[in-house]
């Protein structure tokens, strides 16, 4: 574990050093700056609150939403569980509705919740709730039929069932779809915010990049994708791969 | 006592109906221990799901104590021959506690404590916190073993508990239930192919033959490798099974 991340910390640290020696030697700040200035002008904006505030706004918006995509996502699954109609329900709209980017419902979202918060949750719960619900379904699916069997001998049937026994023999496909439901919601909000940022005001941390652009201050729009970036990084290795060792990888159940 | 009476079990197939076993009668008294001997595909395993109320009779009834199954309950416990049987995301003390908890809604102390006894009876008292995963198979089907019998059921029905076992732990685990039903005195209906297997643990042995699966013979059994008559009575049930 801690050799991982001695490892991956070091990968890290290759790409630094190519993007300053990249950028010294191409010598243009205006296309691409050095990572020095990218840190400096982040170091800045961190110092004035400016980039934390956008940081949290962003992060509120993409935690209801993605807690809300979670929630329906689950449930969904749960139902293509207990019911074939809910089953059939659940391989259409996946379907359906996987392959239409989130972005892409942001005008209407827009008109539907107005400006504000309200078409965020909207995209972002869209881009959550279809690859969590279609992982944890084929984990439901992966489940060993004894298990199955086990949790009806003892009187466990449909929703106790689903709880008690699927859904955490199901866990390593959940978690899967929490990951990439994870990234679905955090490119769908930078994109969104970069796109529609003045029409919703959230004002995140895509708008942050957006209006960094608008004054050729490039430096800051690295900050910012660094930022993008970092936070991803972040949740990838600190929050999920610590989810994994207190539960999968300590039941045996993935390496 | 369960009683099975003219049961014949059928399964469909997409282009037809199988018959798994037809018109099979038994009795097992309260506190026997009976075997299935048979070849695959005899229908041993699907009569036992029978019995554990997953599958329902074609024809006949099964009875437990006079009363109709109806389907799977805590009377009826059954321990599977895979290791997977184990809730994986439990500890071993985890696992006996949960039908504990879940189902006969024991309170935390009472399913604890309970557990605890069983996992001791069975011999792994030291590895309560463990995961399965930690576990050799041998210690696995001890688990198994144990969460079943803490239930308390009427009947514990065992599917090849130890067909997944290397030879030697498969003896160790024949003498070890042969013991705890010594001790708890409780029903057994044991699903095996091996006729050793069954003349070891079974008081008497009923044999079955394929295509339909059909009880050939009751053997009384009860008799191990070392003693005088155990050739004898392999003879004549690989005579049966011919």
């Amino acid at each position: 574990m801690m050799g991982t991340a001695i490892r991956r910390l070091a990968i890290v640290g290759v790409l630094c050093i190519v993007w300053q020696a990249y950028a010294m030697w191409l010598k243009n700040p205006l296309i691409f700056p050095t990572l020095t200035d990218t840190l400096e002008a982040g170091w800045q904006a961190t110092l004035s609150g400016e980039l934390p505030h956008r940081v949290l706004l962003s992060m509120r918006v993409l935690l209801i939403a993605y807690g809300a995509g979670i929630v329906l996502g689950l449930a969904l699954a749960t139902l293509a569980e207990l019911t074939r109609i809910g089953g059939d329900v659940l391989a259409v709209l996946t379907a359906m509705f996987t392959p239409l980017p989130g972005i892409a419902l942001m005008p209407v979202a827009l008109l539907w919740f107005g400006l504000g918060a309200g078409g965020f949750v909207f995209v972002i719960v869209h881009s959550v709730i279809w690859p969590v619900a279609i992982n944890t379904h084929a984990g439901f699916a992966g489940v060993p039929p004894t298990l199955r069997l086990v949790g009806r001998n003892y009187g466990l049937g449909g929703r106790r069932l689903t709880l008690s026994i699927l859904m955490p023999a199901a866990l390593p496909s959940i978690l899967t779809g929490l990951r990439v439901g994870w990234a679905f919601a955090w490119r769908t909000l930078i994109a969104g915010e970069l796109v529609f940022g003045v029409a919703t005001g959230t004002g995140g941390l895509g708008w942050y990049i957006s209006q960094a652009r608008n004054a050729f201050a490039l430096p800051d729009v690295f900050a910012g994708l660094v930022t993008v970036a970092a936070i991803g990084l972040i949740v990838e290795s600190v929050i999920f791969r610590t989810v994994e060792a207190l539960t999968v990888r300590r039941w045996g159940v993935q390496r | 006592m369960l009683e099975l009476d003219a049961v014949t079990l059928e399964y469909r197939t997409a282009d037809r109906v199988v018959t798994a076993v037809e018109r099979i009668s038994l009795k097992v008294k309260s506190g026997e221990r009976t075997v299935l001997l048979g070849p695959s595909g005899c229908g041993k395993t699907s009569l036992l799901k029978a019995v554990g109320g997953f599958v329902t009779p074609a024809q006949g009834t099964v009875r437990l104590d006079g009363a109709p199954i109806r389907g799977p309950g805590l009377d009826r416990i059954m321990v599977f021959q895979e290791f997977d049987q184990l809730l994986p995301w439990r500890t071993v003390a985890g696992n006996v506690e949960f039908p504990l908890r879940a189902a006969k809604r024991l309170g935390a102390g009472e399913a604890a404590s309970r557990a605890a006894h069983f996992i001791e009876l069975v011999g792994i008292g030291g590895f309560a916190r463990s995961f399965p995963h930690q576990l050799s198979g041998g210690m696995k089907q001890r688990v198994a073993l144990a969460r079943a019998l803490a239930i308390e059921p009427a009947v514990l029905l065992m599917d090849e508990p130890f067909g997944a076992l290397d030879a030697l732990t498969r003896d160790t685990m024949q003498d070890e239930l042969l013991r705890l039903w010594n001790e708890l005195r409780f029903t057994l209906i044991f699903v095996t192919h091996s006729i050793e297997e069954a003349l070891a643990v079974g008081e008497r042995v009923a044999v079955m033959t394929p295509h339909p699966g059909r009880i050939r013979a009751e053997i009384p059994a009860g008799v191990r490798a070392v003693d005088s008559g155990f050739p004898a009575l392999v003879r004549q049930i690989r005579g049966l099974l011919r």
